[in-house]
């Protein structure tokens, strides 16, 4: 309730790190916590009341994901379904090798993932687009998985993934939908499939994890009796409920939601590539709907973000200085951007034309403000 | 190889060497090299990245040394 009365004095421009809840899953997690909070494998009539929720929950879920139910099970979190998704595969595929091929903008756990094994990262071009040629080129005979992210979290780049899913052949591709599920129709030719209930209103606490009926899948907690040994112990019953919720509301609204954050963040995209040494970043047309990426030059990245907040904008940034590391966002570095004064913006439902309106108005003083500050007007 | 102006930024983050190389070029004539140093891990993709925007010649680098030519 107190989220409400923040949102109207502060913008958020963050979505692709995790929406609100939305309104509809609001209230089914209410609802759920009161009827769903037993044991779904308990013999009871309260456990079977709570196997009977999840079962509808995974089904609806499913659907959505152009799954089947039998196919999909939840996981703590959307980078537990990566790390367990490619965990499986890499496992289950062990006699044919170690090998992966894996796009060089994939989630940072991919890049962990598969940091002790043999991998071939494929290129991008400067928009973010897979080099196809590169990929078919990185197959090989001993190549156990593939992993390409559907929809760039960082840039907003939409993957040619059934063409590179093609390529496979009987290779299985690991695909990362979570800023897509809910917002674009998932795409075909995946093995394993992972998202995030927290990226397309649900909860946070649910990620999905689906594995195609016939790939070779080890799951690693194989003697567990939850979620096919996929992810060990009980699952957060009443947050998936909400999960399934979200999601029918979300699908339910994305072909309206996708014209209007389109249009919005062409308005955005137009705006800020007419300022003074700002570069889009991203590809133009075949991206998300909800996300823009732009990096300023002589702008520290860290700072813009601090300087946006004060403004009352709530937005990420890829830049150094804003991670952890201190390295660089690598998507950026493999698209051949600049890395540093990094914005991503990424619009949600509540995202009105006022909010954009309101942001572009103070984008440009902010920038002049930091060059100025930092010695470099008019470089 | 020609004689550079070299810039030294070393402990220093991004986007700062890309900023002092900016204001180097300036003063050096074109088809004359500026050298930054840097071992901010941004600065191999950010001074490219400038060399790109500003139409400088990128040279290469050689460790934490950045050469880049200056074309307009």
């Amino acid at each position: 309730m107190s989220y409400r009365r923040s949102v109207t004095s502060r913008t958020f421009l963050d979505s692709a790190s995790g929406l609100p809840l939305h309104p509809a899953a609001r209230e089914a997690l209410m609802a759920a916590l009161d009827d769903g909070w037993a044991d779904p494998g308990r013999l009871y009539a309260s456990g079977r009341r709570a196997r009977q929720l999840l079962d509808g929950a995974r089904a609806a879920i499913a659907a959505e994901l152009g799954a089947r139910p039998d196919e999909l099970t939840f996981t703590p979190n959307g980078t537990t379904s990566l790390y367990a998704g490619l965990a499986g595969v890499l496992a289950g595929r062990e006699r044919i090798g170690r090998h992966v091929v894996h796009s060089a903008i994939e989630h940072s756990a991919v890049l962990h993932a598969v940091a002790g094994h043999d991998a071939t990262p494929v290129g991008v071009d400067r928009s973010g687009l897979l080099d196809l040629e590169a990929w078919k080129g990185g197959l090989r005979p001993d190549t156990a998985c593939a992993a390409l992210i559907a929809g760039s979290h960082e840039v907003g780049t939409l993957q040619p993934v059934e063409q590179a899913a093609e390529l496979c052949g009987q290779v299985p591709l690991v695909v990362d939908a979570a800023q897509l599920i809910g917002r674009a129709p998932v795409p075909h030719g995946w093995s394993v499939l992972t998202g995030s209930a927290h990226k397309w209103g649900g909860p946070a606490g649910v990620g999905v994890l689906a594995v195609r009926t016939g790939t070779r899948f080890v799951p690693a907690f194989g003697e567990d009796e939850h979620e096919l040994g996929r992810s060990a112990g009980a699952v957060a019953l009443p947050s998936i409920l909400a999960a399934a919720v979200a999601l029918q509301a979300a699908v339910a609204e994305s072909a309206e939601e996708d014209l209007r954050l389109r249009a919005l963040v062409d308005r955005i995209r137009d705006r800020v590539a007419a300022l003074p040494d700002v570069e889009v970043v991203g590809h133009p047309t075949q991206r998300l709907p909800h996300l823009v990426t732009f990096s300023c030059l002589y702008v520290d990245g860290e700072q813009l973000v601090r300087a946006l907040d004060a403004e009352g904008f709530e937005v990420s940034s890829g830049s150094s200085c804003t991670s952890s590391t201190l390295e660089p966002s690598h998507v950026l570095v493999a698209m051949g951007v600049l890395t540093h004064g990094n914005v991503r913006v990424s619009l949600s439902r509540d995202t009105t034309y006022e909010d954009v309106d309101r942001f572009l108005a103070v984008v440009p003083d902010v920038l002049a403000r930091l060059r100025a500050e930092a010695g470099a007007s008019g470089l | 190889m020609s004689e550079a102006h070299v810039v030294d930024c070393l402990g220093q983050p991004c986007p700062v060497p890309v900023i002092e190389l900016a204001k180097a070029i300036a003063g050096v004539p074109v088809g004359a090299d500026v050298v930054v140093l840097s071992d901010d891990p941004a600065a191999a993709s950010d001074i490219q990245a400038w060399c790109r925007m500003r139409g400088h010649s990128f040279e290469g680098a050689d460790g934490p040394s950045y050469r880049v030519r200056r074309v307009v």
